[in-house]
């Protein structure tokens, strides 16, 4: 218990003084942080020590051309097929709602379809369509066909990969893309009605970038997710980052340090979209907080020409946009 | 300027126009009161097509709305055309309805360069000069969630006027807003109807409709009951739901 004086003292200028307490002890998050120091040590220990992570093998891979063309394909692959993804997503979306039944039941099955099989069956049965179709051609339907090709050499593994990673998350950015457009208000679409705007107008230049701050952070995911997914390229034959370093330990026998060098590749780009995507996010959630918190550059950057130590400044001081 | 003959509309079972007749002349505001669910903001939503009326014929400026009568047959209208005449009337929502993404300037100047393709320049000087009359000129670069309800309610009435309407439409334009923010708003609304703008105004602001409306009307489970100098209405209803109506408001 405080007494009454020491609660109702006051300082020089009238001021109740400033409450000097001694802080409550928390001897578990004591124990708790060294019991995670411990592991922490033991881990670095054993990567220094252990001989067989072979850290000369590792760098000396880690910039290898076939190492990075390995990156390159993934990150290709990454790119087209999340593009392909987004695309049919918010058209697959669109269709879902529309006020066409047989659209939005078309919509229906391919998600039910894209989502309901494994994305590696996809990718065999894309790699394998040839059995399926040997010829391809473009005609008018159930009539005369113009162009023909042969199907092995028009599907390679590369586009077989693209196809099958593209078209399964198209399925998977539908139902992101619908949650998005959902999330709107009524009222947005009222408003841009009432002042003649078409509904495709009213779609393009009020409800997506609405959407987009719902949108965004899961397509995120997606995007790091894509990243490791495109690894099972390699079942077919595609030379992305993971096969890349298979065909070179398939040789050389040097597995693990072969697996950390592609393992680092990956967390080096997965880390570069983290980025990325905050920096996304801030753009689309303009007018959603009335003032945008500084990005960790900024205050980086205000505490360096400061020359103190770094007060909290009030962030009325940034202009909203400066997320752009 | 409008015309509304025995004009029904359901939603599912609930009618909630049971046959409005209503005429509303050039330069004239008319200001709609009633209880809730008295169909009050149906009405004005058939009035720009956001509603599709059941029967009953409705015109706008000579022209029936949502649909074209050739040789004793109705044809719906195709989008583009719908979208052409509510262009040319403006609509101020309860709830603002402001794009959240778009600041002050940009929520103004959209609709006319998107819809009526004029410039970006000459739309945002008109948009200045609205903003201006509304008395938000600093606030052109505002974002919606920046400015008050007041602000923003003065802000979608410059949106409106941005199309260079022919006539107005307000659904409680007032009923969101803190009381002390009412007066700027209803100030802009007064100086609007001087200028000679055709008002259909939903309102429960007795005041307001009292001086600025020159035909009063009251509406009571999806019919009109009794329309007329809204001094008269007010002072000397002449229907008993009326009476009960205004001495609960009044």
């Amino acid at each position: 218990m405080t007494t009454p004086q020491a609660t109702q003292s006051t300082g020089q200028a009238g001021q109740p003084e400033e409450i000097k307490a001694v802080p409550v002890r928390h001897p578990g998050r004591w124990l708790a942080a060294a019991v995670v120091l411990v592991l922490v040590a033991m881990f670095v220990h054993t990567l220094v020590t252990n001989p067989r992570f072979q850290w000369n093998v590792i760098w000396s891979y880690f910039l290898s051309s076939r190492v990075l063309d390995g990156l390159e394909i993934t990150i290709l692959l990454t790119v087209v097929a999340m593009a392909i993804g987004i695309v049919l997503g918010v058209v697959l979306a669109v269709m879902r709602l529309s006020a066409n039944p047989l659209l939005s039941w078309a919509s229906w099955m391919y998600i039910w379809f894209f989502r309901g099989t494994p994305v590696l069956v996809q990718l065999l049965f894309w790699f394998n369509l040839a059995f399926l179709y040997p010829r391809v051609s473009l005609s008018v339907p159930f009539g005369p066909s113009f162009v023909h090709a042969n199907a092995n050499d028009l599907i390679t593994a590369l586009t077989a990969a693209i196809l099958g990673l593209g078209l399964n998350e198209g399925a998977y950015m539908a139902e992101i893309v619908r949650a998005g457009i959902l999330s709107v208000e009524h009222g947005q679409v009222e408003a841009a009605q009432a002042l003649g705007m078409s509904r495709a107008q009213t779609m393009r230049r009020i409800v997506l970038p609405q959407a987009m701050r719902v949108i965004i952070p899961p397509t995120g995911n997606e995007t790091i997710s894509m990243l490791k997914t495109s690894s099972l390229a390699s079942v077919i034959t595609v030379t992305e980052l993971l096969y890349a370093v298979q065909l070179i330990y398939a040789v050389n026998f040097k597995t693990i340090p072969l697996l950390i060098v592609a393992s680092i590749w990956y967390l080096i780009a997965t880390s570069v979209l983290t980025v990325g995507q905050y920096y996304i996010e801030r753009h689309y959630a303009r007018g959603s907080v009335r003032e945008q918190p500084p990005t960790p550059w900024q205050r980086l950057r205000r505490s360096l020409l400061t020359f103190h130590a770094p007060v909290p400044e009030p962030p009325s001081q940034l202009p909203l946009r400066e997320g752009r | 300027m409008v015309l509304a003959e025995c004009l029904h509309k359901s939603f599912g079972r609930l009618e909630v126009l049971r046959g409005i007749d209503l005429e509303v002349a050039r330069r004239e505001v008319v200001c709609i009161i009633g209880p809730s669910g008295s169909g009050k903001s149906t009405l004005l939503r058939c009035v720009n097509h956001l509603e599709k009326i059941n029967s009953g014929r409705l015109w706008v400026d000579g022209e029936l709305v949502g649909y074209r009568q050739h040789g004793g047959r109705l044809y719906e209208l195709r989008e583009r055309e719908i979208c052409a005449k509510r262009a040319e009337i403006g609509m101020v929502f309860q709830q603002f309805n402001l794009f959240p993404h778009m600041t002050a300037l940009e929520n103004v100047i959209e609709a006319p360069i998107r819809v009526k393709g004029i410039s970006k320049a000459q739309a945002a000087e008109l948009a200045g000069q609205l903003l201006d009359r509304a008395g938000l000129k600093d606030k052109a670069s505002a974002y919606p969630k920046q400015l008050s309800g007041g602000q923003q309610q003065r802000v979608a009435i410059a949106r409106a006027l941005a199309m260079q309407p022919k006539l107005m439409l307000f659904d409680e334009p007032t009923s969101a807003l803190d009381p002390e923010l009412v007066g700027d708003v209803l100030a802009v609304m007064r100086d609007l109807a001087t200028s000679g703008m055709t008002m259909i105004v939903v309102t429960h602001e007795m005041g307001f409709a009292r001086e600025v409306a020159d035909v009063l009307v009251f509406m009571d489970e999806g019919i009109v009951v009794e329309a007329g100098r809204p001094r008269e209405v007010l002072s000397n209803p002449q229907h008993e739901r009326t009476r009960a109506f205004l001495s609960k408001v009044l």
